[in-house]
């Protein structure tokens, strides 16, 4: 069965359900939603406790130039999850599987940087149990990162699954929710970064 | 013979087996599990505050050491939370919700499946811990630093892990309700014509999903602080963050649990007044309203921790107005009874237990939002009296009245009359015997949360009073728990339409066939049922158009896709359970939680490749 086929099936399911507003998509805003209110109270943790570093180091750990070309390789994963979509949307299979593939390997780039960056801080002398500051920054960027692992787990999990040509847009891993969710993740960081990185300097 | 004949007369409602309820995606199937088993947890939760009451039911009692009292009353408060008023809010939204608009399911069956196998092993894990190493014991509040002390017992580790995987069930049922609302309305249901419950459900629901994921931050920091070191509560951290984090999401929460049942007393009460609700748009917008103000008055629980005047002035404030959209309502509701053919069914006399009891909560709770009042009130039996005033005086009472009045829906018979009328004089008496007094002790000094009172105080007498009142409330409870089973098997017959009411649910058969309707009805107006069954003459009386033929027996219709039963949802809940059980004796716990992640992992795997609603069979 062919892609093109294969939504022609779908339209023709949702017509019969009456779904004017796509059921899913509500869905993935409303936990999006739910989502800016946990990191919400992350951050704020985070603010709070920026300069209660106690014995421990404070910010002039970072190292604000790697740091900054991380993220570039985050934002730049937005770039290709758009064109990843947008292949989808032609209906190029291929070229979609090969956007998702690069969106994947992008996270991944930008998750070793956060090991690398988090065994340097440790050596360091900066620890989850070294003072507030530190439990706040690995509580924070930690479940970001983890947010990004799992949407790079959901990416490949896609790519994977497009091989025998079953990714369609009825199946709940579509490309179109996974793109939402990942360039969340992505927005997120921007405000860490601004928040942990750049107002500390 | 006549009993065969009886069960005949209902209509079928699906398979039946143990397998076919554990795999079941139906909502009104897991609204139904999530009564029986929020039903259950009342019944615990019930002991507990029996036991606390023989407690202190005179001064210098030794029934209950001061550690087994500490356990009970935290377990009293997360049980009632989490296990029986939460729950049930959850059981009547999930049974009605997709009815009552119209739908034939909720927009994601086995989602909901996932939550509720996911809140009822959490239940599960929270009370296992009596026996496993000693129940949470820190307030169902659990206020730094006093949790996250005593790291090497395992007490509070079950509060901190059983509340995240709660808050996760919680908020997946939410955006379920979100999405069937906004998505899968008949047509013709605009907003403005859904029963007010469905609105009051709307706004729960995203009170929940904006509320617990910081709950979720601050249980996840008292876990890092008790189990992996960190310092977000002590040692260098502020233990007032943990109870900004708490009550952010508190008190969002409190009307979490109020909302819904003011939502069963909007629709009972129209329905045995003969008129309709009076003011609905602003009934719908003060809830909304509620919704609003709901996340600007959490300070109101931390005037004696010392944050200063301007924000106890401006808290104070918010307070104050928050009562304002709440006591709208409670004109509505008596709007709506004023001038109307007032039948005093048992759902009816609930509902208006629930207005009266509600009110004196209410009144109690503004006296908190004055912050030198408050300051004398705090911590002492006069916040115990009010929050159970609109607890149980508010939700129990609006639960029960929807449990009258759909039991009859959900089962095909009605609940005995006589036996509900003893249950809710039983219920009215015991519960004002039990609370009211608590009012008088807390101005008189008597603290919350301490074990036993020396003699002289003064306090014998009303404690006394309130623990006989509490052991009525058990009683009705037994009445109520006996004429359920009796009439579940054993009821008259119901009929459809038992109460002549007036949203959609009523106008399908009792119980309602897997899938609902055998047509999507058109909605025309609000309260569309009653227009399809009454007109007005020219004096306004509602008058009856001739009766209809009665629907045809419900033929059978291959040609209406339902959801396929899945066993998946479980196997993921499971899977988060153990983790839970492995994270709460860490370190040794960590190969369990290793070997949950994997059942969760493969059982989210299975699901998101199995067919919907076997798309693969054709």
């Amino acid at each position: 069965m062919t892609l093109s086929e294969m939504t022609a099936g779908t339209a023709g399911h949702e017509a019969e359900h009456h779904d004017v507003i796509p059921i899913r998509k509500v869905a993935v805003w409303v936990f999006l939603a739910s989502e800016c209110m946990f990191f919400g109270a992350m951050i704020s943790t985070f603010l709070l406790y920026r300069s209660t570093t106690g014995d421990g180091p404070g910010a002039e750990i970072f190292n604000l130039a790697f740091t900054s070309a991380s993220s570039f390789v985050l934002l730049m994963s937005s770039l290709t999850m758009v064109l990843a979509h947008h292949a989808y949307e032609r209906r190029d299979l291929r070229q979609a599987r090969v956007w998702l593939t690069g969106t994947g390997l992008l996270g991944i780039t930008f998750l070793s940087g956060q090991i690398f960056e988090f065994t340097e801080f440790v050596h360091g002398g900066l620890k989850l149990s070294t003072s507030p500051f530190g439990s706040a920054f690995y509580m924070l960027t930690g479940f970001h990162g983890a947010h990004v692992a799992i949407g790079v787990l959901m990416l490949l999990g896609m790519v994977i699954l497009s091989l025998d040509g079953r990714i369609y847009a009825r199946r709940g891993l579509n490309i179109e929710l996974v793109g939402l969710y990942w360039h969340f993740v992505d927005i997120v960081w921007i405000v860490i970064f601004t928040v942990v990185y750049l107002l500390q300097v | 013979m006549t009993m065969t004949a009886e069960r005949e007369l209902l209509p079928r409602t699906g398979p039946n087996g143990i397998w076919s309820w554990i795999t079941t995606v139906d909502h009104k199937r897991i609204g139904i599990m999530y009564a029986v088993t929020a039903f259950a947890a009342l019944f615990i939760a019930g002991l507990e505050a029996l036991l606390i009451r023989v407690q202190l039911i005179g001064p210098n009692q030794e029934f209950l050491s001061a550690d087994a009292y500490n356990q009970l009353f935290t377990m009293h408060g997360l049980t009632m939370v989490f296990g029986v008023v939460m729950p049930i809010g959850a059981a009547f939204t999930n049974y009605l919700l997709p009815i009552m608009i119209g739908a034939r399911d909720v927009a994601f069956p086995r989602l909901n499946a996932f939550s509720y196998w996911l809140f009822a092993f959490s239940i599960v894990l929270m009370m296992s811990s009596f026996v496993l190493g000693g129940a949470p014991d820190g307030g169902w509040f659990g206020y730094a630093p006093l949790s996250t002390e005593l790291r090497e017992v395992v007490r509070m580790d079950f509060f901190s892990v059983g509340a995240q995987l709660l808050g996760v069930a919680s908020i997946a049922a939410s955006i379920n309700f979100i999405a069937t609302i906004f998505t899968m309305r008949a047509p013709g249901m605009t907003m403005l014509r859904m029963p007010v419950f469905v609105w009051m459900a709307l706004v729960v629901a995203f009170l929940l999903v904006f509320s617990l994921p910081i709950f979720g931050v601050g249980l996840f920091q008292l876990f890092f602080d008790r189990n992996l070191g960190a310092h977000f509560f002590s040692s260098g951290g502020d233990p007032l963050l943990w109870q900004h984090m708490f009550w952010l999401f508190g008190h969002p929460e409190v009307y979490v649990l109020i909302l819904p049942a003011m939502g069963i007393v909007s629709e009972i009460l129209p329905t045995f007044s003969r008129k309709p609700l009076f003011g609905y748009p602003f009934v719908v917008f003060s809830g909304i309203a509620i919704g609003f103000m709901g996340f600007g008055v959490w300070v109101h629980h931390m005037y004696t921790a010392g944050l200063g005047p301007l924000a106890e002035a401006g808290f104070g404030v918010s307070t104050l107005m928050i009562a304002v959209p709440t006591g709208v309502k409670i004109f509505n509701w008596i709007g709506t009874i004023w001038g109307g053919r007032v039948r005093f069914e048992v759902p009816m006399l609930f509902a208006i237990g629930f207005i009266a009891m509600f009110v004196i909560g209410g009144l109690s709770g503004v006296t908190h939002s004055v912050v030198p009042a408050d300051t004398q009130q705090h911590d002492t039996y006069y916040v115990v009296g009010h929050f159970h005033y609109v607890l149980f005086g508010g939700a129990i009472f609006g639960f029960v009245a929807g449990a009258y009045y759909w039991f009859p829906k959900w089962t095909g018979r009605m609940l005995n009359r006589t036996l509900g009328l003893w249950h809710f004089w039983l219920m009215l008496i015991g519960f004002n015997l039990t609370f009211a007094p608590m009012h008088i002790l807390g101005l008189n000094g008597m603290p919350r949360r301490t074990y036993t009172y020396p003699e002289g105080l003064g306090w014998g007498f009303w404690n006394a009073i309130a623990s006989i009142g509490a052991f009525i409330i058990g009683l009705s409870f037994l009445i109520f728990l006996y004429n359920v089973v009796r009439s579940a098997r054993r009821g008259a017959i119901a009929g459809p339409d038992p109460w002549d009411g007036r949203t959609l649910e009523w106008s399908i058969p009792s119980p309602p066939p897997p899938h609902n309707f055998d047509e999507i009805p058109h909605v025309t107006s609000l309260d569309d049922y009653w227009h399809q069954k009454y007109t007005t003459d020219e004096e306004g009386r509602a008058v009856r158009i001739a009766e209809r033929e009665d629907p045809a027996p419900a033929a059978e219709h291959h040609d209406i896709h339902l959801p396929a039963p899945s066993f998946y949802p479980i196997v993921a809940a499971a899977g988060l359970v153990t983790m839970g059980y492995g994270f709460v004796y860490l370190p040794a716990g960590l190969v369990a939680a290793w070997i949950g992640a994997l059942i969760t992992i493969s059982g989210l795997f299975g699901w998101s490749l199995e067919p919907i609603d076997g798309e693969a069979a054709t």
